[in-house]
C-alpha cells in the first residue's frame, strides 16, 4: 500500500490579529507561526497507519520554499518514508488549480495506490486541490473522509455529510481520497523524533523540471482584495470586575427564564 | 441574456435547503442582469423535487434515471459538463456542502472553468464575476475576481442567502434521457450510516453549555460541565472537542453535528467558525465567553465575556449556584 500524501504548512490565526498587507492581497505572516495543517496532520497519520498495517511507503509532497520543509520533516517524524518539496518560488503567483497542477505532475511518476490531501486549509479555506487533482490524475475519489478499511483492491470509506449522516461507500484503488479531521488521533511528534528523522531523503525539484507552461500555471482565480470583515452590530459585551460580570451574566439568564 | 445554473441538491427524496438559498441568489442576479435561472436536477424518481422548485426557476433540467439514485460525483460531472457544453451558462452554482465540495473541483478540470468554493456573496458587473469570501476560518474576507471565461463555477455556503422565493417564475420543465447509461463507475454506494446517535438528545435542551478548543486539555472539560450543572443545562461541543475524541459526537453542535435551539446558549472558549455557527442560528440567546476579542462568535453572539475562560467560569458557576440558594 503506497500512498502519497499532500500537505501544507499554515499560519496559526487563532487568538492573533491579523493585519491586512499593503498591497491588500493577503496578511502579513512575518509575526505568525507556523504548523501542518489540521486536516494534513490527520492525512498523514491516516497514511501512516494504513502503512503500519498494510505495509508500504508513505510520501509527503509540499509546495512552497525552505521554510515549508518544517512540516515535511515532521511528517518524516511521524512516520513517512520520505518528503518531495517543490521549490516554486513566489507562490503568491499561484492559484488552486495550479498549485493542483504542479502537485498532480509529481505524483504521477510516484508508485502509489492512495492520494491523500486535506479537506481544507486553515489559510485560504479552498478546499479544492484534492478533488482538482483526481480529474486530472483520472482517479476514483471520496471527499470529507472519516474512515477508511482496505479491502481487496478497494477503499470501503465513510464520509461525512451534514446533520450527522455518514455515507459509506466501495471506492476502486487507485483513488484519492480528502482526509476530514476526526478520522484518527494524530500521534505526538518529539523534538528528538524530528531531529532523528533528518536521516530521511527529502527531495526538492524545481518547477521548471516539472515541464508545465507558464500559461497552464496562469491563476484563473485571482484574489483582488483581501480586508478585515464588515463591522457588525456585535454582542454587547460584559465590562467589569469578575463579580460585576457574573451578576450581569446571572440577570440575563433569570430574564430569559433559565435560572428554574 | 444567458442561462444560470443551479445544480439542485437533494438526499433521500427530500431537497436540501442550500437549493432555495442558490435559486434565490440566482432570481436576484438574474433580475438584475436580465439573465434566465435553470436548476439542474439529477437523480431517480424526482418529480415532486422537480415542482417543488417549479415557481423559483425559469426552467428546470431532469435526468430522471435509475443510476441516479444515489450520488455519483462522476456521474454527475460528466452530465453537467455536458449540459454546459450545450448551453454555455454564464454561472454554475453548486452548494459548498459535502457533496457540492466533491464536485465542484473535478467540474472546474472538466469543463475547464474557473472556480471559486464556499462564496458568500456574488457581484455581477458587465461581464466581470467578483466572488466574496473568507480565509483564516472568518478573520479575513477577500473579493475574488476571474480570468476571462465563458462561464464561472461558484460553490456557495449554506445559509448566507435567503430560502425565500424571488420574482414570479413558472419553469418549463425539460426532461433529458441520461447520457451515461454505459458509464464505468469506480465507486459503489453502500449506505448511509447515523454517526452521530447518543442518549443525550441537544436539539431538545433548553440551556447548552457548549465547549470548544479554547478549553486546552481534555482535563478541563468538567470545568464547563460543573457550570452546566449549576445551570441544570447539558454540555455540548463544537467540532474540535469531538475530533480530538474529548466528548461524543453527539453532542457536536454544527453542520456536521446536530442545529439546535435553546433558549440560551453559552459558548465557551469557541471562536465561532461558520459550521458551527449555522448549527445556532436557532439559538434564543447566545452568551459567548472568549478571550480572543475578534473570535468571529462575538459577531453573532448576542453577549459577550472577554476573559480568561478558566477564571471566569468558575466565578459564574459560584454565581449560579448563590444566586439559586439565595
Amino acid at each position: 500500500m503506497d500512498i502519497v500524501v499532500c500537505v501544507k504548512r499554515v499560519p496559526l490565526t487563532e487568538e492573533v490579529d491579523l493585519v491586512v498587507d499593503e498591497h491588500k492581497k493577503g496578511i502579513k505572516k512575518d509575526q505568525l507561526a507556523f504548523v501542518l495543517n489540521d486536516w494534513d496532520n490527520y492525512a498523514i497519520e491516516e497514511a501512516i497507519l494504513l502503512k503500519e498495517k498494510h505495509g508500504g511507503t508513505v510520501t509527503a509532497i509540499t509546495v512552497g520554499d525552505e521554510d515549508d520543509e518544517e512540516v515535511l520533516r515532521r511528517c518524516l517524524a511521524m512516520g513517512a518514508d520520505r518528503a518531495i518539496r517543490i521549490e516554486a518560488g513566489d507562490m503568491s503567483r499561484f492559484d488552486s488549480l495550479g498549485i493542483s497542477k504542479m502537485l498532480s505532475r509529481v505524483v504521477k511518476d510516484l508508485p502509489f495506490d492512495l492520494v491523500f490531501t486535506g479537506v481544507l486549509a486553515d489559510d485560504d479555506y479552498g478546499g479544492m486541490v484534492g478533488m482538482m487533482m483526481a480529474e486530472q490524475l483520472g482517479l476514483n475519489h471520496a471527499c470529507m473522509v472519516t474512515a477508511i478499511e482496505i479491502e481487496d483492491g478497494k477503499a470501503r470509506t465513510t464520509s461525512e455529510l451534514e446533520g450527522g449522516l455518514g455515507e459509506v461507500s466501495l471506492v476502486e484503488l487507485p483513488a484519492l481520497l480528502a482526509i476530514q479531521t476526526g478520522i484518527n488521533e494524530p500521534r505526538y511528534v518529539s523534538i528528538l523524533g524530528i531531529r532523528k528523522a533528518a536521516k530521511k531523503e527529502l527531495k526538492v525539484m524545481d518547477l521548471s523540471e516539472l515541464g508545465i507552461s507558464d500559461e497552464e500555471l496562469t491563476p484563473r482565480a485571482i484574489i483582488e482584495e483581501v480586508y478585515l470583515p464588515p463591522e457588525t452590530e456585535g454582542a454587547q459585551i460584559l465590562a467589569g470586575d469578575p463579580d460585576k460580570i457574573a451578576s450581569d451574566f446571572v440577570e440575563i439568564l433569570t430574564k430569559k427564564g433559565v435560572m428554574g | 441574456m444567458s442561462e444560470l445554473f443551479v445544480i439542485a441538491e437533494h438526499r433521500l427524496g427530500e431537497i436540501r435547503e442550500i437549493t432555495f438559498e442558490m435559486l434565490w441568489k440566482a432570481g436576484e442576479l438574474a433580475q438584475e442582469h436580465s439573465h434566465t435561472v435553470t436548476a439542474i436536477l439529477l437523480g431517480h424518481e424526482v418529480n415532486p423535487i422537480a415542482e417543488s422548485i417549479s415557481d423559483r426557476a425559469d426552467k428546470v433540467v431532469v435526468f430522471d434515471d435509475e443510476r441516479l439514485k444515489n450520488f455519483n460525483a462522476d456521474i454527475y460531472k460528466e452530465t453537467i459538463a455536458g449540459l454546459i457544453e450545450e448551453s454555455q451558462p454564464t454561472l454554475i452554482l453548486i452548494g459548498n456542502t459535502s457533496w457540492g465540495m466533491e464536485l465542484a473541483p473535478c467540474l472546474a478540470v472538466r469543463a475547464g472553468l474557473p472556480l471559486a468554493t464556499d462564496c458568500i456573496d456574488i457581484m455581477v458587473k458587465d461581464d466581470s464575476v467578483i466572488a466574496q469570501r473568507q480565509m483564516y476560518s472568518g478573520k479575513i474576507f477577500s473579493n475574488v475576481s476571474f480570468a476571462a471565461s465563458a462561464g464561472y463555477i461558484l460553490t456557495i455556503r449554506s445559509g448566507v442567502f435567503s430560502k425565500d422565493r424571488i420574482g414570479d417564475r413558472q419553469a418549463q420543465m425539460v426532461k433529458k434521457d441520461f447520457p451515461l447509461k454505459d458509464m464505468p463507475v469506480k465507486k459503489d454506494f453502500i449506505e448511509f450510516v447515523e454517526t452521530a446517535a447518543g442518549d443525550v438528545d441537544i436539539t431538545q435542551a433548553e440551556l447548552l453549555v457548549s465547549v470548544g478548543r479554547g478549553i486546552g486539555e481534555e482535563d478541563n472539560i468538567p470545568l464547563v460541565k460543573e457550570l452546566a450543572e449549576a445551570l441544570n443545562g447539558v454540555v455540548s461541543c463544537s467540532r474540535p472537542i469531538v475530533d480530538k475524541n474529548w466528548l461524543p459526537k453527539y453532542l457536536q453542535v454544527g453542520t456536521s453535528g446536530k442545529s439546535v435551539s435553546p433558549k440560551v446558549y453559552i459558548a465557551v472558549g469557541i471562536s465561532g467558525a461558520f459550521q458551527h455557527l449555522a448549527g445556532i442560528s436557532g439559538a434564543g440567546t447566545v452568551i459567548a465567553i472568549n478571550k480572543d476579542p475578534k473570535a468571529p462568535i462575538f459577531r453573532t453572539a448576542d453577549y459577550g465575556i472577554v476573559d480568561d475562560l478558566f477564571k471566569i467560569v468558575p466565578v459564574l458557576k459560584d454565581k449560579v449556584l448563590e444566586t439559586k440558594k439565595g
